[in-house]
Protein backbone atom coordinates (compact mmCIF):
# COMPACT_ATOMS: atom_id res chain seq x y z
CA UNK A 1 0.00 0.00 0.00
CA UNK A 2 3.05 2.24 0.32
CA UNK A 3 3.16 2.84 -3.42
CA UNK A 4 -0.43 3.93 -3.47
CA UNK A 5 0.13 6.38 -0.66
CA UNK A 6 3.17 7.86 -2.37
CA UNK A 7 1.43 8.16 -5.74
CA UNK A 8 -1.83 9.57 -4.51
CA UNK A 9 -0.03 11.99 -2.22
CA UNK A 10 2.00 13.56 -5.03
CA UNK A 11 -0.14 13.40 -8.17
CA UNK A 12 -3.76 14.36 -8.90
CA UNK A 13 -5.85 11.19 -9.08
CA UNK A 14 -8.09 12.63 -11.82
CA UNK A 15 -5.31 12.87 -14.44
CA UNK A 16 -6.57 10.48 -17.16
CA UNK A 17 -2.99 9.54 -18.04
CA UNK A 18 -2.15 8.48 -14.52
CA UNK A 19 -2.93 4.88 -13.57
CA UNK A 20 -4.66 4.24 -10.26
CA UNK A 21 -2.98 1.55 -8.29
CA UNK A 22 -5.19 -1.40 -7.57
CA UNK A 23 -4.99 -5.02 -6.46
CA UNK A 24 -6.08 -8.33 -7.89
CA UNK A 25 -8.82 -9.79 -5.71
CA UNK A 26 -9.73 -12.89 -7.70
CA UNK A 27 -8.09 -14.72 -10.60
CA UNK A 28 -10.23 -17.22 -12.49
CA UNK A 29 -9.18 -19.37 -15.43
CA UNK A 30 -11.66 -19.27 -18.31
CA UNK A 31 -9.81 -21.27 -20.96
CA UNK A 32 -6.38 -22.36 -22.13
CA UNK A 33 -4.98 -18.81 -22.58
CA UNK A 34 -7.74 -16.76 -21.06
CA UNK A 35 -8.54 -15.71 -17.54
CA UNK A 36 -10.66 -13.25 -15.65
CA UNK A 37 -9.24 -10.85 -13.09
CA UNK A 38 -11.41 -9.16 -10.52
CA UNK A 39 -9.70 -5.99 -9.37
CA UNK A 40 -10.42 -3.86 -6.35
CA UNK A 41 -12.31 -0.83 -7.69
CA UNK A 42 -11.49 1.57 -4.88
CA UNK A 43 -13.40 4.74 -4.10
CA UNK A 44 -11.76 6.58 -7.01
CA UNK A 45 -13.13 4.24 -9.69
CA UNK A 46 -15.86 5.93 -11.74
CA UNK A 47 -18.96 4.00 -12.82
CA UNK A 48 -18.69 2.52 -16.31
CA UNK A 49 -21.00 1.99 -19.25
CA UNK A 50 -21.35 -1.41 -20.93
CA UNK A 51 -18.90 -1.47 -23.85
CA UNK A 52 -16.25 0.76 -22.27
CA UNK A 53 -12.70 -0.33 -21.56
CA UNK A 54 -9.86 0.31 -19.12
CA UNK A 55 -6.14 0.62 -19.79
CA UNK A 56 -4.45 -1.99 -17.59
CA UNK A 57 -0.82 -1.42 -16.74
CA UNK A 58 1.43 -4.39 -15.95
CA UNK A 59 4.20 -2.62 -14.07
CA UNK A 60 7.50 -2.39 -15.92
CA UNK A 61 6.06 -4.12 -18.98
CA UNK A 62 3.29 -2.20 -20.66
CA UNK A 63 -0.26 -0.99 -20.83
CA UNK A 64 -3.11 -2.44 -22.91
CA UNK A 65 -6.80 -1.79 -23.51
CA UNK A 66 -9.04 -4.38 -21.88
CA UNK A 67 -12.84 -4.23 -21.94
CA UNK A 68 -14.96 -4.04 -18.85
CA UNK A 69 -16.62 -7.44 -18.65
CA UNK A 70 -18.34 -7.31 -15.27
CA UNK A 71 -21.73 -6.18 -14.07
CA UNK A 72 -22.01 -2.37 -14.27
CA UNK A 73 -24.26 -2.47 -11.20
CA UNK A 74 -21.46 -3.90 -9.05
CA UNK A 75 -19.33 -0.96 -7.97
CA UNK A 76 -16.70 -2.52 -5.73
CA UNK A 77 -14.76 -4.44 -8.38
CA UNK A 78 -13.53 -4.17 -11.95
CA UNK A 79 -13.83 -7.37 -13.93
CA UNK A 80 -11.59 -8.01 -16.95
CA UNK A 81 -11.21 -11.10 -19.10
CA UNK A 82 -7.80 -11.25 -20.71
CA UNK A 83 -6.28 -13.50 -23.33
CA UNK A 84 -2.51 -13.85 -23.36
CA UNK A 85 -1.36 -12.89 -26.86
CA UNK A 86 1.79 -10.81 -26.30
CA UNK A 87 4.07 -9.54 -23.60
CA UNK A 88 1.71 -7.27 -21.69
CA UNK A 89 -1.40 -9.41 -21.86
CA UNK A 90 0.66 -12.44 -20.82
CA UNK A 91 2.05 -10.50 -17.85
CA UNK A 92 -1.49 -9.57 -16.83
CA UNK A 93 -2.62 -13.18 -17.01
CA UNK A 94 0.21 -14.15 -14.68
CA UNK A 95 -0.94 -11.84 -11.89
CA UNK A 96 -2.07 -13.56 -8.72
CA UNK A 97 -4.54 -12.46 -6.05
CA UNK A 98 -2.90 -9.68 -4.06
CA UNK A 99 -0.63 -8.48 -6.92
CA UNK A 100 -0.74 -4.85 -8.00
CA UNK A 101 -1.88 -3.50 -11.35
CA UNK A 102 -2.36 0.03 -12.73
CA UNK A 103 -5.74 1.07 -14.10
CA UNK A 104 -6.82 4.05 -16.20
CA UNK A 105 -10.38 4.48 -17.35
CA UNK A 106 -13.10 3.78 -18.08
CA UNK A 107 -12.81 5.12 -21.62
CA UNK A 108 -14.79 5.20 -24.83
CA UNK A 109 -18.35 5.09 -26.09
CA UNK A 110 -20.38 2.06 -25.07
CA UNK A 111 -23.30 0.01 -26.36
CA UNK A 112 -26.57 1.83 -27.22
CA UNK A 113 -28.42 0.69 -24.11
CA UNK A 114 -31.03 3.46 -24.16
CA UNK A 115 -31.48 3.49 -27.95
CA UNK A 116 -32.38 -0.20 -27.63
CA UNK A 117 -35.31 0.41 -25.26
CA UNK A 118 -38.44 -1.12 -26.77
CA UNK A 119 -36.44 -3.00 -29.43
CA UNK A 120 -35.63 -6.63 -30.03
CA UNK A 121 -31.94 -6.92 -29.10
CA UNK A 122 -29.72 -9.31 -31.03
CA UNK A 123 -26.36 -9.70 -29.32
CA UNK A 124 -23.80 -11.47 -31.53
CA UNK A 125 -20.49 -12.40 -29.94
CA UNK A 126 -17.48 -14.17 -31.40
CA UNK A 127 -14.79 -15.70 -29.17
CA UNK A 128 -13.46 -13.23 -26.63
CA UNK A 129 -15.92 -10.68 -28.06
CA UNK A 130 -18.38 -11.98 -25.45
CA UNK A 131 -16.38 -10.14 -22.75
CA UNK A 132 -17.33 -6.55 -23.77
CA UNK A 133 -20.91 -7.67 -24.42
CA UNK A 134 -21.43 -9.25 -21.01
CA UNK A 135 -22.00 -5.91 -19.20
CA UNK A 136 -24.67 -5.08 -21.80
CA UNK A 137 -26.36 -8.42 -21.09
CA UNK A 138 -26.24 -7.81 -17.32
CA UNK A 139 -27.86 -4.42 -17.86
CA UNK A 140 -30.54 -5.77 -20.22
CA UNK A 141 -31.42 -8.62 -17.86
CA UNK A 142 -31.60 -6.20 -14.91
CA UNK A 143 -34.03 -4.01 -16.87
CA UNK A 144 -35.64 -6.83 -18.83
CA UNK A 145 -39.03 -5.14 -19.13
CA UNK A 146 -37.53 -2.26 -21.13
CA UNK A 147 -36.52 -4.47 -24.07
CA UNK A 148 -38.32 -6.63 -26.62
CA UNK A 149 -37.05 -10.08 -27.49
CA UNK A 150 -33.47 -10.64 -26.32
CA UNK A 151 -31.20 -13.07 -28.14
CA UNK A 152 -27.56 -13.91 -27.59
CA UNK A 153 -25.86 -15.70 -30.47
CA UNK A 154 -22.38 -16.75 -29.46
CA UNK A 155 -19.83 -18.41 -31.72
CA UNK A 156 -16.51 -19.74 -30.56
CA UNK A 157 -13.82 -22.14 -31.60
CA UNK A 158 -14.67 -25.36 -29.73
CA UNK A 159 -16.63 -26.42 -26.63
CA UNK A 160 -13.55 -25.98 -24.40
CA UNK A 161 -13.27 -22.32 -25.49
CA UNK A 162 -16.77 -21.34 -24.32
CA UNK A 163 -16.44 -18.30 -22.11
CA UNK A 164 -18.56 -17.81 -18.96
CA UNK A 165 -20.12 -21.25 -19.43
CA UNK A 166 -21.89 -21.38 -16.07
CA UNK A 167 -23.42 -17.98 -16.60
CA UNK A 168 -24.62 -18.90 -20.09
CA UNK A 169 -26.20 -22.05 -18.65
CA UNK A 170 -27.90 -20.01 -15.93
CA UNK A 171 -29.25 -17.46 -18.42
CA UNK A 172 -30.44 -20.22 -20.69
CA UNK A 173 -32.74 -21.45 -17.93
CA UNK A 174 -34.55 -18.10 -17.98
CA UNK A 175 -37.65 -17.99 -20.15
CA UNK A 176 -37.19 -14.38 -21.27
CA UNK A 177 -33.90 -14.65 -23.13
CA UNK A 178 -32.75 -16.88 -25.98
CA UNK A 179 -29.16 -18.11 -25.77
CA UNK A 180 -27.63 -19.99 -28.71
CA UNK A 181 -24.04 -21.17 -28.74
CA UNK A 182 -22.24 -22.55 -31.77
CA UNK A 183 -18.69 -23.83 -32.17
CA UNK A 184 -16.49 -24.12 -35.26
CA UNK A 185 -15.79 -27.74 -34.51
CA UNK A 186 -16.44 -30.28 -31.77
CA UNK A 187 -14.49 -33.42 -31.02
CA UNK A 188 -16.08 -34.49 -27.78
CA UNK A 189 -19.52 -35.00 -26.30
CA UNK A 190 -21.13 -31.80 -27.62
CA UNK A 191 -24.83 -31.69 -28.42
CA UNK A 192 -25.06 -28.00 -29.36
CA UNK A 193 -24.71 -26.27 -32.72
CA UNK A 194 -21.65 -26.62 -34.91
CA UNK A 195 -21.14 -24.04 -37.65
CA UNK A 196 -20.46 -20.33 -37.98
CA UNK A 197 -22.41 -17.77 -35.97
CA UNK A 198 -24.02 -16.49 -39.19
CA UNK A 199 -25.98 -19.75 -39.46
CA UNK A 200 -27.59 -18.89 -36.10
CA UNK A 201 -28.64 -15.46 -37.35
CA UNK A 202 -30.50 -17.07 -40.24
CA UNK A 203 -32.37 -19.33 -37.83
CA UNK A 204 -33.40 -16.59 -35.42
CA UNK A 205 -36.74 -14.79 -35.54
CA UNK A 206 -36.76 -11.14 -34.54
CA UNK A 207 -38.46 -7.96 -35.64
CA UNK A 208 -35.98 -6.28 -38.01
CA UNK A 209 -37.95 -3.04 -38.09
CA UNK A 210 -37.72 -2.69 -34.32
CA UNK A 211 -34.45 -4.48 -33.73
CA UNK A 212 -30.96 -3.48 -32.75
CA UNK A 213 -27.81 -5.58 -32.96
CA UNK A 214 -24.70 -5.41 -30.80
CA UNK A 215 -21.78 -7.28 -32.32
CA UNK A 216 -18.27 -7.96 -31.07
CA UNK A 217 -15.65 -10.41 -32.28
CA UNK A 218 -12.81 -10.68 -34.76
CA UNK A 219 -13.19 -8.18 -37.59
CA UNK A 220 -13.80 -10.85 -40.26
CA UNK A 221 -16.58 -12.34 -38.14
CA UNK A 222 -18.13 -8.89 -37.57
CA UNK A 223 -18.07 -8.12 -41.31
CA UNK A 224 -19.99 -11.25 -42.29
CA UNK A 225 -22.27 -10.95 -39.26
CA UNK A 226 -23.25 -7.40 -40.23
CA UNK A 227 -24.06 -8.62 -43.76
CA UNK A 228 -26.16 -11.50 -42.42
CA UNK A 229 -28.02 -9.07 -40.13
CA UNK A 230 -28.67 -6.78 -43.09
CA UNK A 231 -29.97 -9.74 -45.08
CA UNK A 232 -32.28 -10.47 -42.15
CA UNK A 233 -33.70 -6.97 -42.58
CA UNK A 234 -31.87 -4.85 -39.99
CA UNK A 235 -30.92 -1.38 -41.13
CA UNK A 236 -27.25 -0.36 -41.06
CA UNK A 237 -27.93 2.25 -38.39
CA UNK A 238 -29.33 -0.45 -36.10
CA UNK A 239 -26.12 -2.49 -36.15
CA UNK A 240 -23.36 -1.60 -33.66
CA UNK A 241 -19.86 -3.08 -33.73
CA UNK A 242 -17.08 -2.86 -31.16
CA UNK A 243 -13.81 -2.12 -32.93
CA UNK A 244 -10.30 -2.88 -31.79
CA UNK A 245 -7.13 -0.93 -32.55
CA UNK A 246 -3.90 -0.61 -30.59
CA UNK A 247 -4.13 2.14 -28.01
CA UNK A 248 -1.66 4.39 -26.29
CA UNK A 249 -3.26 7.45 -24.66
CA UNK A 250 -6.90 6.21 -24.83
CA UNK A 251 -8.15 9.80 -24.63
CA UNK A 252 -7.94 11.01 -28.23
CA UNK A 253 -4.51 12.70 -28.07
CA UNK A 254 -1.96 10.49 -29.77
CA UNK A 255 -3.76 9.25 -32.89
CA UNK A 256 -2.53 5.70 -32.34
CA UNK A 257 -5.98 4.18 -32.64
CA UNK A 258 -7.13 6.14 -35.68
CA UNK A 259 -9.49 4.26 -38.00
CA UNK A 260 -10.43 6.49 -40.94
CA UNK A 261 -12.00 9.58 -39.41
CA UNK A 262 -12.61 7.83 -36.07
CA UNK A 263 -10.45 7.59 -32.99
CA UNK A 264 -11.47 4.20 -31.63
CA UNK A 265 -10.58 5.18 -28.05
CA UNK A 266 -12.83 8.22 -28.00
CA UNK A 267 -15.47 7.84 -30.75
CA UNK A 268 -15.59 4.06 -30.17
CA UNK A 269 -14.88 1.33 -29.45
CA UNK A 270 -18.60 0.86 -30.18
CA UNK A 271 -19.47 2.40 -33.54
CA UNK A 272 -22.52 2.23 -35.75
CA UNK A 273 -22.13 0.10 -38.86
CA UNK A 274 -23.41 2.81 -41.22
CA UNK A 275 -20.46 4.93 -40.10
CA UNK A 276 -17.99 2.10 -40.57
CA UNK A 277 -19.24 0.05 -43.50
CA UNK A 278 -16.75 1.08 -46.23
CA UNK A 279 -13.80 1.30 -43.86
CA UNK A 280 -14.32 -2.33 -42.90
CA UNK A 281 -13.63 -3.33 -46.48
CA UNK A 282 -10.33 -1.44 -46.75
CA UNK A 283 -7.09 -3.31 -46.32
CA UNK A 284 -4.21 -1.94 -44.26
CA UNK A 285 -6.25 0.51 -42.24
CA UNK B 1 -50.12 -40.99 -41.11
CA UNK B 2 -49.67 -37.46 -42.47
CA UNK B 3 -49.73 -36.94 -46.24
CA UNK B 4 -46.15 -36.53 -47.61
CA UNK B 5 -47.11 -33.68 -49.98
CA UNK B 6 -48.65 -31.77 -47.08
CA UNK B 7 -45.69 -32.36 -44.78
CA UNK B 8 -43.41 -31.24 -47.61
CA UNK B 9 -44.94 -27.76 -47.81
CA UNK B 10 -45.02 -27.49 -44.03
CA UNK B 11 -41.22 -27.57 -44.16
CA UNK B 12 -39.68 -24.09 -44.51
CA UNK B 13 -37.61 -25.17 -47.52
CA UNK B 14 -40.64 -26.07 -49.66
CA UNK B 15 -43.26 -23.87 -48.02
CA UNK B 16 -43.81 -21.87 -51.24
CA UNK B 17 -43.43 -24.76 -53.66
CA UNK B 18 -45.77 -24.32 -56.63
CA UNK B 19 -48.87 -26.46 -56.52
CA UNK B 20 -47.90 -28.19 -59.78
CA UNK B 21 -44.52 -29.31 -58.41
CA UNK B 22 -45.82 -30.71 -55.12
CA UNK B 23 -46.86 -34.16 -56.40
CA UNK B 24 -43.65 -34.40 -58.42
CA UNK B 25 -41.41 -33.82 -55.39
CA UNK B 26 -43.80 -35.59 -53.03
CA UNK B 27 -43.66 -38.67 -55.26
CA UNK B 28 -39.95 -39.02 -54.52
CA UNK B 29 -40.31 -38.42 -50.79
CA UNK B 30 -40.92 -40.53 -47.72
CA UNK B 31 -41.12 -39.77 -44.02
CA UNK B 32 -38.38 -41.16 -41.86
CA UNK B 33 -37.41 -41.20 -38.16
CA UNK B 34 -33.94 -41.65 -36.69
CA UNK B 35 -33.35 -42.50 -33.04
CA UNK B 36 -30.70 -40.56 -31.13
CA UNK B 37 -27.32 -42.01 -32.03
CA UNK B 38 -28.55 -43.65 -35.25
CA UNK B 39 -26.60 -42.93 -38.43
CA UNK B 40 -28.43 -41.46 -41.43
CA UNK B 41 -25.52 -42.49 -43.63
CA UNK B 42 -21.82 -43.21 -43.49
CA UNK B 43 -18.77 -41.81 -45.23
CA UNK B 44 -18.44 -43.61 -48.59
CA UNK B 45 -22.13 -44.60 -48.91
CA UNK B 46 -23.80 -43.68 -52.22
CA UNK B 47 -25.63 -40.34 -51.86
CA UNK B 48 -29.03 -41.65 -52.88
CA UNK B 49 -31.20 -39.54 -50.60
CA UNK B 50 -31.25 -36.07 -49.16
CA UNK B 51 -33.18 -35.00 -46.09
CA UNK B 52 -35.34 -32.15 -44.90
CA UNK B 53 -35.12 -32.15 -41.12
CA UNK B 54 -38.50 -31.54 -39.47
CA UNK B 55 -37.48 -31.94 -35.82
CA UNK B 56 -34.25 -32.96 -34.16
CA UNK B 57 -30.59 -32.40 -34.83
CA UNK B 58 -27.97 -34.22 -36.88
CA UNK B 59 -24.18 -34.01 -36.58
CA UNK B 60 -22.00 -34.20 -39.67
CA UNK B 61 -18.79 -35.92 -38.69
CA UNK B 62 -15.46 -36.94 -40.12
CA UNK B 63 -13.23 -39.58 -38.67
CA UNK B 64 -9.50 -39.37 -39.25
CA UNK B 65 -7.27 -42.24 -38.18
CA UNK B 66 -5.76 -41.68 -34.77
CA UNK B 67 -7.95 -38.65 -34.06
CA UNK B 68 -11.23 -38.18 -32.25
CA UNK B 69 -14.37 -37.90 -34.39
CA UNK B 70 -14.75 -34.30 -35.48
CA UNK B 71 -18.15 -32.64 -35.89
CA UNK B 72 -17.89 -29.87 -38.47
CA UNK B 73 -21.55 -28.96 -38.80
CA UNK B 74 -24.91 -29.58 -37.20
CA UNK B 75 -28.17 -29.61 -39.12
CA UNK B 76 -31.32 -28.73 -37.25
CA UNK B 77 -35.00 -28.07 -37.54
CA UNK B 78 -36.02 -26.64 -40.94
CA UNK B 79 -32.59 -27.33 -42.46
CA UNK B 80 -31.69 -29.33 -45.54
CA UNK B 81 -29.17 -32.11 -45.24
CA UNK B 82 -27.23 -33.24 -48.28
CA UNK B 83 -26.26 -31.48 -51.47
CA UNK B 84 -24.60 -34.44 -53.18
CA UNK B 85 -27.89 -35.56 -54.66
CA UNK B 86 -27.37 -32.90 -57.36
CA UNK B 87 -24.50 -34.94 -58.80
CA UNK B 88 -25.32 -38.42 -60.11
CA UNK B 89 -23.22 -41.30 -58.82
CA UNK B 90 -21.77 -39.37 -55.91
CA UNK B 91 -20.90 -40.60 -52.44
CA UNK B 92 -21.03 -39.09 -48.98
CA UNK B 93 -17.69 -37.88 -47.71
CA UNK B 94 -18.73 -37.79 -44.06
CA UNK B 95 -21.00 -39.52 -41.56
CA UNK B 96 -24.36 -38.11 -40.44
CA UNK B 97 -25.54 -39.10 -36.96
CA UNK B 98 -28.76 -38.10 -35.21
CA UNK B 99 -27.93 -36.34 -31.93
CA UNK B 100 -31.52 -36.63 -30.78
CA UNK B 101 -34.75 -38.18 -32.04
CA UNK B 102 -34.98 -36.76 -35.55
CA UNK B 103 -37.95 -36.64 -37.89
CA UNK B 104 -37.10 -35.98 -41.53
CA UNK B 105 -38.45 -36.13 -45.04
CA UNK B 106 -36.12 -38.24 -47.18
CA UNK B 107 -36.13 -37.47 -50.89
CA UNK B 108 -34.77 -39.92 -53.40
CA UNK B 109 -32.07 -38.25 -55.46
CA UNK B 110 -32.32 -40.37 -58.58
CA UNK B 111 -36.09 -40.00 -58.72
CA UNK B 112 -35.90 -36.21 -58.35
CA UNK B 113 -33.05 -35.81 -60.84
CA UNK B 114 -35.04 -37.71 -63.46
CA UNK B 115 -38.06 -35.46 -62.91
CA UNK B 116 -35.83 -32.38 -63.19
CA UNK B 117 -34.50 -33.69 -66.52
CA UNK B 118 -38.04 -34.07 -67.79
CA UNK B 119 -39.30 -30.78 -66.37
CA UNK B 120 -36.70 -28.02 -66.46
CA UNK B 121 -39.02 -25.60 -64.71
CA UNK B 122 -38.92 -27.91 -61.71
CA UNK B 123 -35.14 -28.20 -62.09
CA UNK B 124 -34.73 -24.41 -62.17
CA UNK B 125 -37.01 -24.00 -59.15
CA UNK B 126 -34.91 -26.50 -57.19
CA UNK B 127 -31.66 -24.89 -58.33
CA UNK B 128 -32.83 -21.53 -56.96
CA UNK B 129 -33.59 -23.19 -53.64
CA UNK B 130 -30.35 -25.12 -53.32
CA UNK B 131 -27.76 -22.64 -54.60
CA UNK B 132 -28.21 -20.09 -51.75
CA UNK B 133 -27.88 -22.89 -49.20
CA UNK B 134 -24.73 -24.13 -50.90
CA UNK B 135 -23.23 -20.64 -50.94
CA UNK B 136 -24.06 -20.03 -47.28
CA UNK B 137 -22.54 -23.35 -46.30
CA UNK B 138 -19.44 -22.37 -48.26
CA UNK B 139 -19.27 -19.02 -46.49
CA UNK B 140 -19.72 -20.71 -43.14
CA UNK B 141 -17.02 -23.28 -43.94
CA UNK B 142 -14.70 -20.45 -44.98
CA UNK B 143 -15.16 -18.73 -41.63
CA UNK B 144 -14.60 -21.97 -39.74
CA UNK B 145 -11.48 -22.68 -41.77
CA UNK B 146 -10.09 -19.21 -41.05
CA UNK B 147 -10.15 -20.11 -37.36
CA UNK B 148 -10.93 -16.48 -36.56
CA UNK B 149 -11.35 -17.07 -32.83
CA UNK B 150 -8.03 -18.78 -32.53
CA UNK B 151 -5.81 -15.79 -33.09
CA UNK B 152 -7.79 -12.63 -32.66
CA UNK B 153 -10.53 -11.21 -30.53
C1 LIG C 1 -11.19 -1.31 -26.97
C2 LIG C 1 -10.42 -2.57 -26.81
C3 LIG C 1 -10.88 -3.54 -25.94
C4 LIG C 1 -10.16 -4.72 -25.77
N1 LIG C 1 -10.63 -5.65 -24.90
C5 LIG C 1 -9.89 -6.76 -24.65
C6 LIG C 1 -10.32 -7.70 -23.67
O1 LIG C 1 -11.35 -7.55 -23.03
N2 LIG C 1 -9.54 -8.77 -23.47
C7 LIG C 1 -8.37 -8.99 -24.17
O2 LIG C 1 -7.70 -9.99 -23.92
N3 LIG C 1 -7.98 -8.12 -25.11
C8 LIG C 1 -8.69 -7.01 -25.36
N4 LIG C 1 -8.26 -6.11 -26.28
C9 LIG C 1 -7.05 -6.43 -27.05
C10 LIG C 1 -5.78 -6.09 -26.31
O3 LIG C 1 -5.71 -4.72 -26.04
C11 LIG C 1 -4.61 -6.53 -27.18
O4 LIG C 1 -4.65 -7.92 -27.28
C12 LIG C 1 -3.29 -6.05 -26.63
O5 LIG C 1 -2.75 -5.11 -27.49
C13 LIG C 1 -2.26 -7.13 -26.47
O6 LIG C 1 -1.06 -6.54 -26.04
P1 LIG C 1 0.24 -7.36 -25.85
O7 LIG C 1 1.33 -6.42 -25.47
O8 LIG C 1 0.01 -8.49 -24.93
O9 LIG C 1 0.54 -7.96 -27.25
P2 LIG C 1 1.16 -7.19 -28.50
O10 LIG C 1 2.63 -7.06 -28.32
O11 LIG C 1 0.36 -5.96 -28.78
O12 LIG C 1 0.87 -8.26 -29.60
C14 LIG C 1 1.58 -9.52 -29.58
C15 LIG C 1 1.08 -10.36 -30.71
O13 LIG C 1 -0.31 -10.63 -30.54
C16 LIG C 1 -1.06 -10.14 -31.62
N5 LIG C 1 -2.27 -9.52 -31.09
C17 LIG C 1 -2.42 -8.25 -30.65
N6 LIG C 1 -3.67 -8.04 -30.24
C18 LIG C 1 -4.32 -9.19 -30.42
C19 LIG C 1 -5.63 -9.61 -30.16
N7 LIG C 1 -6.57 -8.82 -29.67
N8 LIG C 1 -5.94 -10.89 -30.43
C20 LIG C 1 -5.02 -11.73 -30.93
N9 LIG C 1 -3.77 -11.38 -31.21
C21 LIG C 1 -3.42 -10.14 -30.95
C22 LIG C 1 -0.18 -9.14 -32.32
O14 LIG C 1 -0.47 -9.11 -33.72
C23 LIG C 1 1.19 -9.67 -32.08
O15 LIG C 1 1.53 -10.66 -33.00
C24 LIG C 1 -8.96 -4.93 -26.48
C25 LIG C 1 -8.50 -3.95 -27.36
C26 LIG C 1 -9.22 -2.79 -27.53
C27 LIG C 1 -8.72 -1.76 -28.47
S1 LIG D 1 -5.17 5.88 -28.27
FE1 LIG D 1 -4.39 7.89 -28.46
S2 LIG D 1 -5.85 8.78 -29.77
FE2 LIG D 1 -6.72 6.87 -29.35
Amino acid sequence: MAIQNELTATLPITDPMLPRLTRVLVRRREGPETLTLELEAGAAAPAFLPGQFNMLYAFGIGEVAISMSGDPAVADRLVHTIRAVGETSTALTRLEAGDHVGVRGPFGAGWPMEAAYGCDVIVVAGGLGLAPLRPALYRILAERERYGKVVLLYGTRSPTDILYRHELERWRRRLDVQIEVTVDYANGPWHGHVGSVTTLIRRTDFDPLHGIAMVCGPETMMRVTALALKEAGLKEDAIYLSMERNMKCAIGFCGHCQFGPHFICKDGPVLRYDRLGDLLRLKEI
Amino acid sequence: MADTGQVLVEHKFFSDLEEAFRPLVGGCAKMIIFEAGQYLFHDGDPAEWFYLVRYGRVALEVVAPGRATLTFQTIGESDVLGMFWLMPQSHWTHDARALELTHAIAINANCLRQKCERDHDLGYDLMKRFVPILLRRLESAQLQMLDVYGHSK
